[in-house]
């Protein structure tokens, strides 16, 4: 994979990684062995047949391998771009024991962005419409997929979104260093492309209810509205002037524009020095923004060391290039500010990793031992959790957890017509998994609707 | 959409929006963005019909956002408008209430004094403005109060002087059920600490920075009874006795700096 110079890329939002060549991805698809029993497609949360997709780039036939994936993976550019291919196909690969897996994920990108190069769109065949209509609440990567999975069985879909864009976490939480909006535009054309309809600023529980769809003659119902609502450490501090929720700060650069304040509106602070807590992606994505934004130092700032940090393992190599500091083993316990309320600095403990617990994970343990970094920002990137809005207005919804939507392994809730997927049925997950949350959903949706 | 000037820089909005109408209650707002590079604004949801489809909004030209909304005209559309968003006011039988405005701060009260009139409750209101030009929708609180009560900075109307000098006569003289105020921050502070040690339940409606007002930013957050709470789905009405004021109004100014560079830059580019 080419990658831009990180000394160019850490001073704009254009994206970092500028995927394959065709000769790149041909000499990558080459690699693959074609196995009998092919592990790669066990660690695909939505099953894509993966050898023989790489079998029609290996014959440059790159349509051919993008038809395949889209049986399985509406969202192939995105896919491309953000799974953590390591952990899974990537991660499976028996190449990979030996020396390095086949790159799926780049070659997955390659055929996508290749059809870009062409300038069309290649839908698949719908058949003809059977007058269901189903509701789908979210656009997001569950929400998409649900739709566009239903719609090409023929199904009336209309997806309800809060936001003013389409895309859910894609539109407002992935930066477009990463993810460019262009491609997930895209995307979401080619959902539409198969008759779905979307439409914008419906706060689902607020502004329509459930009640009113079913009696609008919607069929079923699917929820996918993510996790939106950010967590908080609970320490001293936390409302300080210049402590953003990574929710609040991505928010105003990926949907708002805020990056081009003031020819766009919405303002955001840049700041000299920086400290993201957490180690996940929306950390790492956090981190690398601040730094777009101008600051001179950028921390992470994760409790435990760095073999256990969650991010994507390209995201992290990407951070370190581009100069970010890892402050490991650190807790933070007090957020200082200044007598006009604006952030000076962030105490930390220093953790030590306990021997691994009976499920093997080892425990951060405090040390007693305290350290203070002088920053003028924090961006606390620990986490999301369900948001109350729609959950609450459905009565006798089975919930679990923090407000989670309980779903059996085919997506169905406990109340009739009504389905679930995603992080709003899992907690905070990735893409991929709310998208093979989103096939099973279909499927049991159709089976509902068909009285199968 | 429909538009009218109602006092200086303030003005009075009718949208068509048939699905918010359907659902508005007291105490919600509505979330709209103008254009493409816009940003998100709340706005209290001053009144609402049902049977038309529309919805009222009252705001004060006070930044880019409101100064550009002031410049549509009637028939112009909203790009975004999303609501009826926040927790809407609980409403029942309190007894006698008193409702104290402050400026704007009316276009919040006007739906709950409709709403607690609906309940029987008794309801003085209390309207306060720097001078008596500023003084919006009298009438409007005349039509549903028991009696309405008026105080002017400067004295040009009504009693001269603070709504919170009002507000003690009654709370000295008769019983008061339950206070609710909205305006201006320090004087939604000055009315919970004048009712504090009378033991009056004080709700106020917090007006924090958002972004996109369904919970998922935090941007509106306000430490109430010390804890984190979103004001755009727990509140925006909390009860005044437990707000954070100083650090809510530490947060308020956060973005002051870029609020001017916003309005120069667009008061320039209005003249050319």
């Amino acid at each position: 994979m080419r990658y831009r110079n990180p000394e160019k890329r850490k001073a704009d939002f254009k994206e970092v990684s500028l995927g394959l060549t065709e000769r790149q991805a041909v000499k990558e698809a080459a690699r693959c062995l074609q196995c009998k029993k092919p592990r790669c497609i066990a660690g695909c949360p939505v099953e894509i047949d993966i050898p023989k997709f790489i079998s029609f780039v290996k014959e440059k036939d790159y349509l051919g391998g993008l038809r395949t994936i889209r049986e399985f993976n509406m969202l192939p550019a995105i896919c491309g771009r953000v799974c953590p291919q390591e952990t899974q196909c990537q991660g499976m690969c028996i190449l990979g024991k030996k020396s390095k897996p086949v790159s799926i994920g780049s070659i997955e990108r390659f055929v996508a962005d290749y059809e870009v190069s062409l300038g069309r769109i290649d839908l698949p065949d719908i058949k003809p419409s059977n007058g269901h209509k189903v509701a789908v609440i979210g656009s997001g990567p569950a929400g998409l997929t649900v739709a566009a999975d239903l719609a090409k069985l023929g199904y009336d879909i209309t997806v309800f979104e809060a936001l003013h864009e389409a895309g859910g976490v894609l539109a407002y939480g992935i930066p477009e260093f990463r993810l460019p909006k262009k491609t997930i535009q895209r995307e979401i054309e080619f959902v539409k492309g198969l008759g779905v309809r979307i439409l914008l600023n419906r706060v689902i529980g607020k502004t329509q209810t459930i009640d009113e769809f079913f009696n609008d003659g919607f069929k079923a119902i699917f929820i996918g509205v993510g996790a939106g609502a950010p967590k908080y450490l609970g320490i001293p501090g936390e409302n300080l002037n210049n402590v953003y929720f990574a929710s609040e700060f991505l928010t105003r650069v990926n949907l708002m524009k805020a990056h081009h304040f003031p020819v766009y509106d919405t303002p955001v602070k840049k700041a000299r020095k920086v400290a993201v807590i957490g180690g996940g992606n929306v950390a790492m994505d956090s981190a690398r923004t601040a730094l777009r934004l101008g600051a001179e130092r950028v921390y992470i700032v994760y409790r435990r060391s760095e073999r256990e940090l969650p991010s994507r393992h390209e995201e992290i190599e990407n951070a370190k290039e581009e100069g970010i500091r890892f402050r490991f083993l650190s807790d933070p316990r007090v957020i200082l500010g200044n007598d006009a309320g604006w952030v000076r600095a962030i105490r930390c403990e220093k953790m030590r990793l306990s021997d691994p617990d009976e499920s093997g994970r080892k425990r951060p343990e405090p040390t007693g031992k305290e350290f203070t970094i002088s920053v003028d920002q924090v961006i606390m990137a620990i986490g999301q959790t369900s948001n109350p809005i729609l959950v609450r207005s459905i009565k006798g919804l089975k919930l679990w957890g923090d407000g989670y939507i309980g779903i059996d392994r085919e997506g169905r809730t406990n109340l009739k017509g009504i389905f679930a997927g995603g992080d709003i049925s899992t907690g905070a997950a990735t893409v991929i998994s709310a998208m093979g949350a989103g096939k099973r959903a279909a499927r049991s949706i159709d089976e509902y609707i068909m009285g199968r | 959409m429909k538009k009218q000037t109602i006092a200086p820089e303030v003005d009075m909005m009718v949208v068509n929006a048939p699905l918010i109408a359907n659902h508005a209650k007291a105490g919600n707002f509505v979330v709209m963005r103008l254009h493409e590079k816009g940003e998100r604004i709340p706005l209290t949801i001053a009144d609402s019909n049902k049977d038309a489809g529309t919805i009222t909004l009252l705001f004060q030209k006070t930044g880019k956002t409101t100064e550009e909304l002031g410049m549509l005209n009637s028939g112009d559309e909203i790009r975004d408008i999303a609501g009826p968003l926040g927790h809407p006011t609980p409403v029942k039988k309190y007894g006698h209430c008193v409702l104290v405005g402050g400026g704007i701060g009316v276009a919040t009260l006007y739906p709950i004094l409709k709403a607690l009139k609906a309940r029987n409750n008794k309801v003085t209101a209390i309207l306060g403005a720097r001078t008596k030009e500023l003084l919006v929708w009298e009438e409007n609180f005349r039509e549903f109060s028991n009696e309405v009560l008026v105080a002017t900075d400067d004295g040009s109307y009504g009693r001269k002087g603070l709504v919170t000098d009002a507000l003690k006569d009654i709370i000295d003289h008769r019983s008061v059920a339950l206070v609710i105020a909205v305006g201006p921050i320090r004087m939604m502070q000055a009315v919970s600490e004048l009712t504090r040690p009378y033991g009056i339940k004080t709700m106020v409606s917090l007006n924090p920075i958002m972004v996109e007002g369904t919970g998922m930013c935090g941007a509106c957050r306000v430490n109430v009874a010390g804890k984190t709470r979103f004001a755009c789905i727990e509140g925006p009405e909390f009860d005044g006795h437990e707000v954070d004021f100083n650090g809510l109004g530490s947060r308020l100014v956060f973005y002051k700096k870029e609020e001017e560079v916003s309005l120069k830059r667009f008061k320039r580019k209005c003249k050319k």
